[in-house]
């Protein structure tokens, strides 16, 4: 550490994250295809409050878009994008690698895996072009089996095994999966619209089930995460370094992870893989704010959720009305953006 | 890295899909009431009153609609459906749908093909009713129970009966002329110069046996409709016939002639090379009967 970090969260930046997420949040209940009044898309979202009865003065119709279209939409690109920007800073620090990002152990490619393994053996069965309800939990449970594989694969390295391990045994099952899943996809190619837009990212289809789905996972995620946010702090030192102040650099390294991979599938399996988050919003906190995880991670999460929340209303208004895959949206706003704070941070710390 | 590869193949492969059909199953259970009367249930929708303002996403689904005589009931159809030439084309997408965007044309009947996610479930929470109808026949009685669901839909089954009679008595008719054979000829029938081809489990296979024709890719099980074939594969079958659906893209006889070891073929030495029309064979709706004519032609114009 050559210049002086923040331990602690400074206010102001929680306030700005706190912020942000409001402002994207408005901002995607106030914009959208169709035109609502602002005013009474607010009093609209106060109505659900329990207690409060306002009248919006919307129809039935424009009051089912802005409470049953926008704002499970809002809340899933709020919950995805902290969960993502989460789990990319907590790989970053616990493999001390600045390219880690959440899909780094196999999870895309387990996840892709059983949803095209679903989807072909569904159409195959019933000839129907709906995408089954089965999908998430295959898509979950392909994201887990994926991520276990690496870490036994991982282990078999042996007592002296280096975060490297770790990441090339990721590198392979993900090929592995990823060949695994061409090859049904070439066996099944009328399956390859459903797979293809569900791969893509699928904030278009959210749903308060969807929600439901991903919040148990993402408050176990974060409470992990956030709990062991010092131990990420000795972790990103060093391995030796960890050990010299007692904690079991292994063990503390797997737990993070497991976590992190199991947010990550719950985000993949309702909202599929949406790239860019993870790697970025991590690297821009900590570029802006300093580099303790303990101001990291916190701050990732707000600014992450903030983030999706304003990619998606991207993705359905610039080209209305077609929807933009979201996956493309972050990585197109994203990248000029982190561009332009590398070359403007004075220093380039991980 | 990866995740760029995923996205390439992911992307290639939707403008396959986009023509490929899609195996299997009608989408069945049309129980139309004697007359136009409603309220009409199809499958998981009930209409109370005849829909005045019907939103189509599929390009299949707008010329049924069109063809039972529902057109004047059509406010809106996607960036595909091009004809007939009178159907109202909008830019709303059957493959990245947005609800508001259908929401804005104020329907109330919305048809699909496709469900990118939960499209049904969304215009539903809207109390918009939606058809699904998957466009992936495997037979004649197939496209036959999607015309009669239109119909019934639309408050138009009288007409979408006379349609499917029309349409079964064409067909019989080009079948009649199909010269019998003692060998069947073969084909090979391209959707992308990558080698793409539709099976003998596709509509397209059903319809081209009924003249006699034989695929030369014969699908290994009901779903495989479409497949990606070897040039080695191609060129040791050697078919009589070769018909390209992508001649609309840029695939011509020269283009097939050119390919290695093309030139050789006996599709290709006795001109039975034959580029089809624009977007009849990939819309399963009242055309197939021009697609059928179509081929029937060429067989005896080259014979």
């Amino acid at each position: 550490m050559t210049h002086p970090s923040p331990a602690r969260l400074r206010w102001r930046w929680l306030v700005s994250g706190v912020a942000a997420v409001l402002l994207a949040a408005m901002a995607g209940l106030w914009l959208g295809p169709v035109r609502l009044p602002p005013g009474a898309v607010v009093l609209e979202v106060l109505d659900l409050v329990p207690g409060l009865d306002v009248d919006s003065g919307l129809d039935d119709r424009q009051a089912a878009i802005v409470t049953r279209i926008r704002l499970p939409r809002v809340v899933l690109g709020l919950l995805v994008g902290a969960l993502l920007a989460l789990a990319g800073g907590c790989y970053q620090g616990a493999f001390r690698n600045p390219l880690a990002d959440p899909y780094l152990l196999g999870v895309a490619a387990g996840a892709g895996l059983g949803a095209t393994a679903v989807l072909s053996v569904y159409r195959a069965a019933t000839g129907t072009a709906a995408v089954p309800a089965a999908v998430p939990p295959a898509a979950f449970a392909g994201a887990l089996g994926a991520v276990t594989l690496t870490y036994l694969v991982g282990a078999a390295g042996g007592r002296d095994r280096s975060p490297a391990t770790l990441i090339l045994a990721g590198v392979a099952v993900s090929a592995f999966l990823a060949a695994a899943q061409t090859y049904l996809l070439q066996r099944h190619v009328d399956t390859i619209r459903e797979v293809y837009s569900w791969l893509l990212g699928r904030l278009a289809g959210a749903d308060w089930g969807d929600v439901r789905l991903l919040l148990p996972y993402a408050v176990v995620t974060t409470v992990v995460v956030l709990a062991m946010r010092r131990e990420l702090d000795v972790l990103s030192v060093g391995d030796d370094e960890a050990a010299g102040l007692g904690l079991h650099p292994q063990r503390s390294r797997y737990l993070l992870v497991g976590a992190a991979s199991l947010g990550t599938a719950a985000a993949v399996s309702v909202a599929g893989l949406i790239g860019f988050v993870g790697i970025i919003v991590p690297h821009l906190v900590r570029l802006v704010a300093g580099s303790s995880y303990r101001v990291i991670l916190p701050l990732s999460m707000l600014y992450g959720g903030a983030f999706l929340a304003l990619a998606d209303l991207a993705a359905r208004v610039v080209d209305t009305p077609r929807e933009v895959p979201i996956g493309v949206v972050t990585a197109f706003l994203g990248a000029p953006f982190f561009v332009l704070v590398l070359r403007t941070a004075r220093r380039v710390p991980v | 890295m990866r995740r760029h590869a995923l996205l390439l193949t992911a992307a290639a492969a939707l403008v396959l899909a986009g023509c490929a059909g899609n195996g299997s199953e009608p989408d069945n259970g049309g129980t139309a009431p004697a007359g136009d009367g409603f309220p009409v249930t199809v499958g998981e929708v009930t209409l109370q009153e005849r829909p005045t303002a019907i939103v189509s996403l599929s390009a299949t689904a707008t010329e049924m609609l069109f063809a039972v005589g529902a057109g004047d009931q059509v406010v809106a159809v996607d960036e595909f459906s091009t004809y007939p030439p009178e159907a109202p084309t909008t830019d709303l997408s059957g493959f990245t749908p947005n609800v508001e965007a259908i929401t804005t044309y104020d329907p109330d009947l919305v048809v699909i093909s496709y469900d990118p996610g939960d499209l049904v479930a969304q215009l539903n929470a809207l109390d918009i009713p939606v058809h699904l109808a998957p466009d992936n026949p495997s037979t004649l009685d197939d496209i036959y129970a999607q015309i009669e669901d239109i119909g019934a839909l639309t408050g138009h089954a009288d007409e979408a009966r006379r349609l499917i009679e029309k349409m079964s008595s064409e067909i019989d008719a080009i079948v009649a002329e199909a010269p019998e054979r003692d060998e069947p000829l073969t084909y090979y029938f391209e959707i992308e110069n990558t080698l793409y081809a539709y099976t003998s489990a596709s509509i397209v296979g059903t319809l081209l046996e009924m003249i006699g024709l034989e695929n030369i890719a014969v699908a290994d099980d009901p779903s495989q409709v479409s497949v990606q074939l070897s040039a080695e594969f191609i060129v040791d079958a050697d078919p009589d016939f070769i018909f390209l659906a992508n001649a609309q893209y840029g695939e011509s006889v020269e283009t097939v002639s050119a390919r290695e070891g093309w030139a050789e073929l006996t599709a290709v030495r006795t001109g039975r090379v034959v580029e089809l029309s624009p977007d009849i064979h990939s819309r399963w709706g009242p055309r197939v009967v021009d697609l059928l004519r179509e081929i029937a032609d060429a067989v005896s114009r080259a014979e």
